[in-house]
C-alpha cells in the first residue's frame, strides 16, 4: 500500500526505490544477506524521507526510524565517502550547524554579499562560471537572508498586555532565523494574541532534525541535549515549533535520548511538552480573527514532516479557514512532496526539481495566488519553484497569514504589499 | 526468512548465460545488481521469498516478445509481475529466473464512451482505470482491496474480486478482449467490443485467473457500465454471528442484491476498536457493513428494507449513513480490517476460503473452534454476500513452531470449506501459497487436464512455473 504514495517509486516504478523495496534492503543487512553497499548508501539518500509510506501503511512500519538507523549505518561503513563529500559533511553537520552563533555570522556575510549588490555583480559578469558546477547550480537557489534574525525581532520574554494564561518556548530554527525571521516573530504575535507569556531564548541550537536525517545521530543527540538544558520542559506549558521538518525531529527527543539516563526524563517531558504551533492553537481554542487585510483564494502545500511526521493535517487548514475573506481552495496532491526534503534539493537535484515542478502545476491549477506551507524548506523550495516557472506566487506560513490578520483588526490599511 | 539468496558464483556463471538479453533489450531494462533485484524476490505473501537472476522492465510488447522467445530458447523460467501485491504467492520469482516486470507499461489507452469500453496496457493500476473511467460518468466495478497499486495485468492473472463481488462480479466479468504474449514469444489477441461473440473458443476466458502461466496479458480490453447514480451505507450490529449471517440469508432470499455485504467478527471489531477507535461496542458478535447502490429511488427502498430485515434478525443497532461523510466513517470499520489485524503481530497472513452463501455462519464458527484447538488468532472478516471469507492468522513468522500450528490450522480450514461445497481460494489464486491443496478441491483428474492444457501452451513450461500445480 505504501508504493502509490512514494514520489520515487511513481517515478521510476523500480521497486529499490520504493519503501517497500528500501526495506528489503534493511532487513537483508540486517539478516546479513546483503553488505551497507555503496548501492545501498546511494538508495538510502534517493529517498526523500518523506515518510508518505508511514500514513499509508497498514502495519503502522516506523519508517522514520528505520531510515535514520539505514543512514547512520552508511555513514559508518563510509562507502559514500568522497574527499568533496567529506568536506561538505564536516564543515555543514559537524561545524555549522553545530554552532548557532557562528552560523548567525555566516548568515550576515551573505547577506551583506546579497545586500551590497555583489551577488548582482557576481551573476552579471557570469563569475558563477567559475564555480564548481555543484555550486553553480545552487547559486540562484540560495535564498535571501533577512537583514535581522529572530533575536534582532523578539524579546527573550514577551507578555501579553492582557495577562498570561499559559507560558511557552518559541523554537525559532536555524535556517528559518536567517531567512525567514519574520515567521518567528509572527508566531510571537499570534501567540501573545492568545493570552500566551512566550520565552525565546536568544541563541538557539539547531534541533539536530538535519544531523538526524543525515546519519549523524550522535551529533544529533548532543544538539538535543543542549535544547533541553536551554529550555527546561518542566517550566513550561508548551513548546513551540513552527516548522514542520523541526517538529517532526523535535518531538522524538524521548526516544533519541532513552538511553541517557541523566536526560531520559527531561527529553520524555520535552516530547510531551513538544507541540506545533497549529496543533497547539487548535488545542487551546485559538480566538478566530474578525479582520483580515485581504482576501480571496488561497492554497495550502501539506510540510511532509507535518502531515505524514506530526499527522497534523487539519489544524492548519482550521487556522486559514477562520480568517475572514481568506478562502482555503484544496491543493490536489496537497501531501506529495515538493522536492525540498531537507536538503535533498541539494543532494538529488534532478529528481526534486521534477517534484518542485509536479508542485507548482498542482499550485497553478488551483489559480490562488497564495500558497501557505508550514516549513522553511517547502516554503523556499515553492518560492523557487515560482520564480523558475514566472508564477506571481506569495508563498506565506498559515501563521503569517493569521498574525496578518490579528493585525487588520488594530489599523485595516496595515500588512498591505507586504510579502 | 533468508532462504534463496543466491551467492556469487551463482550469478557469473549465470550472468554469462543471461549475457544475450542485454543485447536484446533498450538500456536501463535489465537489473541484475544484488541491490536492484534483491527487492523482487518477494510479492505480498508473508514469508515466500526467492532471488532471481535479473528483472526485465518492460516498456513495450515487442520487448515482451523477445525476452519470452529467448528464455524459451534458453529453457530459463519467467515470472510476470506487476506490482506484486498477490497474496498467493504467484510472483515470487523462482529461483535464478527472469522476472518480468510490467509496472512501467501503465498507460491507458482509450475510454470509448460508445461501445463501453476502456482499453488499458497490463501495467495500469486497477485505480487509475476507475477514476479515468468515472471521469466520464463511468464505472468498474471490481475494487481489490489493492487497486491503489495493483495493476489490471495482475487483476486479469488472479481473476481479482473485491467488496463488490455480490452484485457487480468479479474481474472476469468485466474483461472484453485480451493481448497475450505467448511462450514462443507470438502475439494474440483475443476478445474485441462486442456483447455478443461466440467465434470459436473463448481463450480470452482461459488466460483470466491463469496467474502467468500460460501467456503475458499486455493489454486489457474492459466492460464498463453507468455510474450508479446514488449510494447508501448502514451498519448493523449483532450480538451474534449467525444473526448476521441469517440476515444475508434473508437478503438475498427477499431477491434484493445490495453491492455490498460485508462483515466483521468479533476478534476483528476489537482489533479494529484498538486501533480505530470508532466507537464499535467491544461485545458484538458481528458488524455488517451493508451498501445499496443504483437509481436514488430504488437505494432509498433498498436501504430502508436492509435495515427492516437487521432489525427483524435481532440486529441491536443499525446505523444508516446520512451524508457521504457518515457514509464513509461506517465503512472505516470494514476498510480498517486488515490494517488493525496487521498491527498486532509481526506477521499476518491473510486467506480467502470461501463457501456457498447459505454455509457461511457454519464456517465461520468452525474457524473459530480451529483457532481455539490450535491456540492461534484468528480474526476473521469479509464479503458474506458472495461467501468469501477472510480468515487471517496474526502470527510471528519467525516462531517456527507458531507457524507449524497455522499450518495445520490453514489445512483443516481447507479441508472444512471444501467439505461444505467451497473452494480454497475465492479470489487470491492458487499460486505457491495453496499448491498442496489444489488436489484435494479439483481431484487428480481435473488436475491432469489443467496440465495438458499448460502444455499446449507453454511446452518449454517456462511460464510461471511450479505456480497452481508442478508439472507432472
Amino acid at each position: 500500500m505504501c508504493l502509490p504514495t512514494c514520489p520515487t517509486y511513481d517515478d521510476t516504478k523500480l521497486e529499490r526505490n520504493s519503501p517497500r523495496g528500501r526495506i528489503s534492503l534493511m532487513r537483508a543487512i540486517a539478516d546479513g544477506n546483503l553488505e551497507a553497499t555503496k548501492e545501498f548508501g546511494k538508495e538510502m539518500y534517493f529517498c526523500l524521507g518523506c515518510l508518505a509510506c508511514e500514513t499509508a501503511c497498514p502495519a503502522g512500519v516506523d519508517y522514520a526510524h528505520m531510515f535514520e538507523i539505514a543512514r547512520s549505518e552508511v555513514e559508518r561503513s563510509g562507502e559514500l565517502d568522497t574527499p568533496k563529500r567529506n568536506i561538505i559533511r564536516t564543515l555543514t553537520l559537524r561545524f555549522l550547524f553545530m554552532r548557532p552563533r557562528l552560523l548567525r555570522v555566516v548568515g550576515r556575510l551573505l547577506w551583506i554579499y546579497q545586500v551590497t549588490g555583489f551577488q548582482s555583480l557576481f551573476r552579471a559578469l557570469h563569475l558563477n562560471r567559475l564555480l564548481p558546477r555543484d555550486f553553480r547550480e545552487l547559486e540562484p537557489i540560495t535564498p535571501t537572508v533577512r537583514a535581522r534574525f529572530s533575536h534582532q525581532l523578539i524579546a527573550p520574554t514577551e507578555k501579553p498586555a492582557s495577562g498570561a494564561k499559559r507560558k511557552v518556548a518559541l523554537l525559532t530554527g536555524c535556517v528559518q532565523d536567517l531567512v525567514l525571521p519574520e515567521i518567528n516573530r509572527d508566531t510571537a504575535d499570534v501567540l501573545l494574541a492568545n493570552d500566551c507569556e512566550v520565552f525565546t531564548p536568544p541563541v538557539q541550537p539547531c534541533c539536530g532534525s538535519l544531523h538526524g536525517h543525515n546519519g549523524e545521530l550522535e551529533l544529533a543527540r548532543t544538539l538535543a541535549r543542549q535544547q533541553i538544558d536551554l529550555i527546561d520542559p518542566f517550566s513550561v506549558d508548551a513548546i513551540i515549533s513552527n516548522a514542520g521538518g523541526c517538529g517532526s525531529h523535535l518531538r522524538h527527543y524521548d526516544r533519541l535520548l532513552e538511553d541517557d539516563p541523566n536526560y531520559r526524563e527531561a527529553a520524555a517531558e520535552w516530547s510531551k511538552k513538544l507541540k506545533d504551533i497549529h496543533e497547539y492553537l487548535v488545542e487551546i481554542g485559538f480566538r478566530k480573527p474578525l479582520a483580515s487585510p485581504r482576501s480571496g483564494p488561497v492554497t495550502y502545500h501539506e510540510s511532509c514532516h507535518l502531515s505524514h511526521g506530526q499527522h497534523i493535517i487539519s489544524q492548519p487548514r482550521e487556522i486559514l479557514r477562520s480568517i475572514p475573506g481568506l478562502q482555503l481552495v484544496e491543493l490536489p496532491e496537497s501531501q506529495w512532496c515538493c522536492g525540498s526534503a531537507g536538503i535533498y534539493n541539494i543532494t538529488q537535484p534532478e529528481m526534486a526539481a521534477k517534484l518542485q515542478k509536479r508542485k507548482m502545476m498542482h499550485i497553478e491549477g488551483t489559480g490562488a495566488p497564495v500558497a501557505a506551507t508550514a516549513n522553511p524548506g517547502c516554503h523556499l523550495q515553492l518560492e523557487n519553484g515560482a520564480k523558475n516557472s514566472h508564477l506571481s506566487l506569495r508563498v506565506a506560513h498559515p501563521i503569517t497569514l493569521l498574525a496578518e490578520a490579528y493585525r487588520a483588526e488594530k489599523n485595516p490599511q496595515a500588512n498591505h504589499g507586504r510579502s | 526468512m533468508s532462504h534463496g539468496i543466491i551467492n556469487g558464483d551463482l550469478v557469473t556463471t549465470l550472468s554469462s548465460r543471461l549475457a544475450p538479453l542485454s543485447q536484446l533489450l533498450p538500456p536501463g531494462r535489465l537489473l541484475h545488481e544484488k541491490e536492484d533485484i534483491l527487492p523482487y524476490s518477494f510479492d505480498g505473501t508473508a514469508s515466500l521469498k526467492t532471488m532471481p537472476a535479473v528483472v526485465v522492465m518492460a516498456e513495450s510488447v515487442d520487448e515482451i516478445s523477445a525476452v519470452l522467445k529467448f528464455a524459451q530458447a534458453e529453457r530459463i523460467p519467467v515470472v510476470t509481475r506487476g506490482s506484486g501485491t498477490g497474496l498467493s504467492g504467484g510472483s515470487v520469482p523462482v529461483q535464478d529466473g527472469i522476472v518480468l516486470c510490467l509496472a512501467r507499461m501503465n498507460q491507458i489507452l482509450e475510454v470509448d464512451t460508445r461501445n463501453l469500453v476502456a482499453r488499458a496496457q497490463a501495467g495500469a493500476t486497477t485505480l487509475s482505470i476507475s477514476e479515468a473511467v468515472e471521469a466520464k460518468g463511468l464505472f468498474y466495478p471490481p475494487d481489490p482491496s489493492s487497486m491503489k497499486i495493483s495493476t489490471i495485468g495482475g487483476n486479469v492473472a488472479e481473476n481479482s474480486g473485491g467488496l463488490r463481488g455480490l452484485k457487480y462480479g468479479v474481474t472476469r466479468d468485466y474483461v472484453m478482449g485480451l493481448q497475450v504474449v505467448l511462450a514462443d514469444g507470438g502475439v494474440i489477441f483475443t476478445g474485441n467490443r462486442c456483447v455478443k461473440d461466440v467465434a470459436g473458443y473463448n481463450l480470452r476466458d482461459l488466460f483470466i485467473g491463469s496467474e502467468g502461466t500460460l501467456g503475458v496479458v499486455t493489454e486489457v480490453w474492459l466492460k464498463l457500465i453507468p455510474k450508479p447514480a446514488a449510494r447508501k451505507t448502514l451498519l448493523a450490529l449483532y450480538d451474534d454471528m449467525e444473526d448476521a449471517a441469517q440476515t444475508v440469508s434473508s437478503i438475498i432470499e427477499q431477491k434484493i442484491i445490495p453491492c455490498t455485504l460485508e462483515f466483521l467478527d468479533n476478534v476483528t471489531i476489537n482489533c479494529v476498536e484498538d486501533y480505530a477507535k470508532i466507537g464499535l461496542p467491544r461485545d458484538a458478535g458481528a458488524v455488517l457493513l451493508m451498501e445499496s447502490d443504483g437509481h436514488p429511488a430504488a437505494v432509498t427502498e433498498e436501504a430502508e428494507a436492509l435495515a427492516r430485515i437487521a432489525k427483524e434478525h435481532r440486529a441491536r443497532e443499525v446505523r444508516v449513513a446520512q451524508t457521504p461523510a457518515e457514509a464513509a466513517a461506517l465503512a472505516t470499520a470494514r476498510r480498517s480490517a486488515f490494517s488493525a489485524l496487521a498491527r498486532i503481530a509481526p506477521t499476518t497472513i491473510l486467506e480467502d476460503a470461501t463457501v456457498p452463501r447459505s454455509e457461511l455462519a457454519r464456517m465461520v464458527r468452525r474457524i473459530n473452534e480451529i483457532a481455539q484447538k490450535y491456540r492461534l488468532k484468528i480474526g476473521t472478516f469479509g464479503h458474506m454476500g458472495d461467501g468469501n471469507l477472510h480468515p487471517t492468522f496474526v502470527t510471528d513468522e519467525r516462531n517456527t513452531e507458531e507457524i507449524h500450528r497455522v499450518e495445520e490450522a490453514m489445512c483443516e480450514i481447507f479441508e472444512e470449506a471444501i467439505a461444505l461445497g467451497g473452494t480454497i481460494t475465492g479470489e487470491h489464486g492458487v499460486g505457491l501459497a495453496k499448491k498442496p491443496f489444489l488436489e484435494k478441491q479439483l481431484g487428480a483428474e481435473v488436475l491432469d487436464v489443467m496440465r495438458r492444457l499448460k502444455k499446449s501452451f507453454d511446452p518449454a513450461g517456462i511460464l510461471n512455473p511450479g505456480k497452481i500445480f508442478d508439472a507432472a
